[in-house]
């Protein structure tokens, strides 16, 4: 695995930021343009839901090439609230801030490999992998 | 003591300027080499000399320090340039002052320091200012110019109106898409609004739910939204995210959005070429008379 670059989501720019170089790093491990965009949008996602609820936070990308597989990974990583019911917030159209609450439903349909952690009041860590084929 | 070391610093400039001249075009190898030419670096760095020079003799910050900040921010220099150079010179005069004196005590030392630093700080601070004030300046122009291309609305026929979006749609910009499409709408009287989003890079949940809220909107005061520009990859990850935008039509082009339009408002295209052979067809039977 080579070495992570992270990204801090402060503001709503470095949400931009993140997505920048999220879809460069996919371009040079050899994505297609769809799964750029899938790779660019969970990113979008991510990030806006750490500047939304967690105020600030990292995105971080790992790029693994391992004998048989290659992919990138993406971790979203913040101390903010955390979330009570991880089950409601992977169901579909579940929003506390009135958006269409399709966003971590929508990042696990997205990529290969979803993963989250959550604690109230500790904070919340997602890891998610596309694979490329 | 002030008064003296500065007299001091003045009389021997031309030594202290050679010292300086050779620390620098050291540094030019590690840090600024290429794009900048030996002769170039050579004339500012004498003029950035004398400039440092005449602030000494001034006490303080001076029209020259300022046109000078001018030509070097021009020039597009970097800022380490500076801060370098003038460490640079404080670390230079400060050897130099103390190496013309035989006996040193440690109150000696700490005044020329105090006084080498009293000279140099207004100039640094003066520079850092004008190079962040030529920073900031560019930010907010950018920022005024990205404003003003937010969200245009083009009234292209009667009741016919397009809005293109080019770029990242975050909160404020979602807002004035909003507070635009439907002013514009209600203005230009429009039948059909077409919001072309060819130019987007990434259509996420919040910026489809801005649009699918634009829409709902613009059909609340009796017109019709298409949705048009929509990238296959983008029509994928739409399906992917799970997002319904089956309440207005979708084109993948302005152009089909645009017939579209057209037959809502009873209207079509009509190419003029078979008009113009009539034409032609009727001289040629004119001249065969």
């Amino acid at each position: 695995m080579k070495p992570q670059s992270c990204v801090n989501i402060k503001k709503e720019w470095d949400i931009v930021a993140a997505r920048q170089l999220g879809r460069d790093i996919a371009r040079k491990i050899g994505f297609g343009t769809v799964d750029q965009a899938r790779i660019a949008t969970t990113i979008s996602e991510l990030s806006r839901n750490i500047y939304l609820y967690a105020d600030h936070g990292q995105i971080c990308f790992e790029v693994i090439d391992t004998f048989d597989n290659k992919g990138l990974c993406i971790i979203a990583i913040d101390v903010g609230p955390g979330i009570e019911d991880i089950g409601q917030v992977l169901e579909d159209g579940y929003s506390t801030s009135g958006g269409l609450g399709a966003g971590l439903p929508g990042v696990k349909r997205l990529m290969d490999e979803f993963d989250i952690h959550s604690e109230v009041g500790k904070g919340t860590r997602i890891k998610t992998i596309k694979w490329l084929r | 003591m002030d008064e003296k070391l500065k007299n001091m610093a003045i009389e021997n400039s031309d030594s202290i300027v050679q010292l300086w001249m050779e620390e620098i075009n050291s540094l030019k190898l590690d840090n600024y080499t290429a794009s900048i030419s030996d002769e170039l670096f050579e004339s500012t760095n004498r003029q950035f000399v004398n400039v440092i020079f005449q602030s000494i003799k001034d006490g303080g910050s001076s029209k020259a320090v300022k046109d000078f900040s001018e030509r070097i921010i021009n020039l597009g220099w970097p800022l380490g340039y500076i801060t370098d150079g003038l460490q640079v010179f404080r670390r230079v005069t400060v050897d130099y002052i103390l190496s013309q004196y035989e006996q040193l005590n440690s109150e000696f030392i700490s005044n020329v320091l105090k006084s080498v630093d009293a000279w140099v700080e207004p100039i640094i601070r003066q520079l850092v200012n004008e190079y962040s004030g030529s920073w900031e300046n560019t930010v907010s122009l950018q920022r005024v110019a990205l404003q003003e291309l937010s969200a245009p609305l083009i009234p292209v026929m009667d009741g016919i109106t397009i809005m293109p979006l080019i770029g990242t749609v975050d909160t404020d910009r979602a807002k004035l898409i909003m507070e635009n499409l439907l002013d514009g709408a209600i203005k230009h009287n429009s039948e059909v609004v077409l919001i072309d989003i060819t130019g987007v890079p990434v259509v996420d949940t919040m910026v489809a739910h801005h649009i699918i809220q634009a829409a709902e909107a613009v059909r609340l005061i009796g017109a019709t939204c298409i949705l048009v520009g929509i990238r296959p990859e983008i029509a994928q990850t739409i399906v992917n995210l799970g997002i319904d935008l089956s309440k207005f039509p979708t084109k993948s082009s302005l152009k089909k959005g645009f017939r579209t339009a057209l037959e809502i408002t009873d209207r079509q295209v009509v190419d003029l070429e078979n008009r113009a052979d009539s034409i032609e067809h009727m001289i040629q039977s004119l001249k065969g008379e």
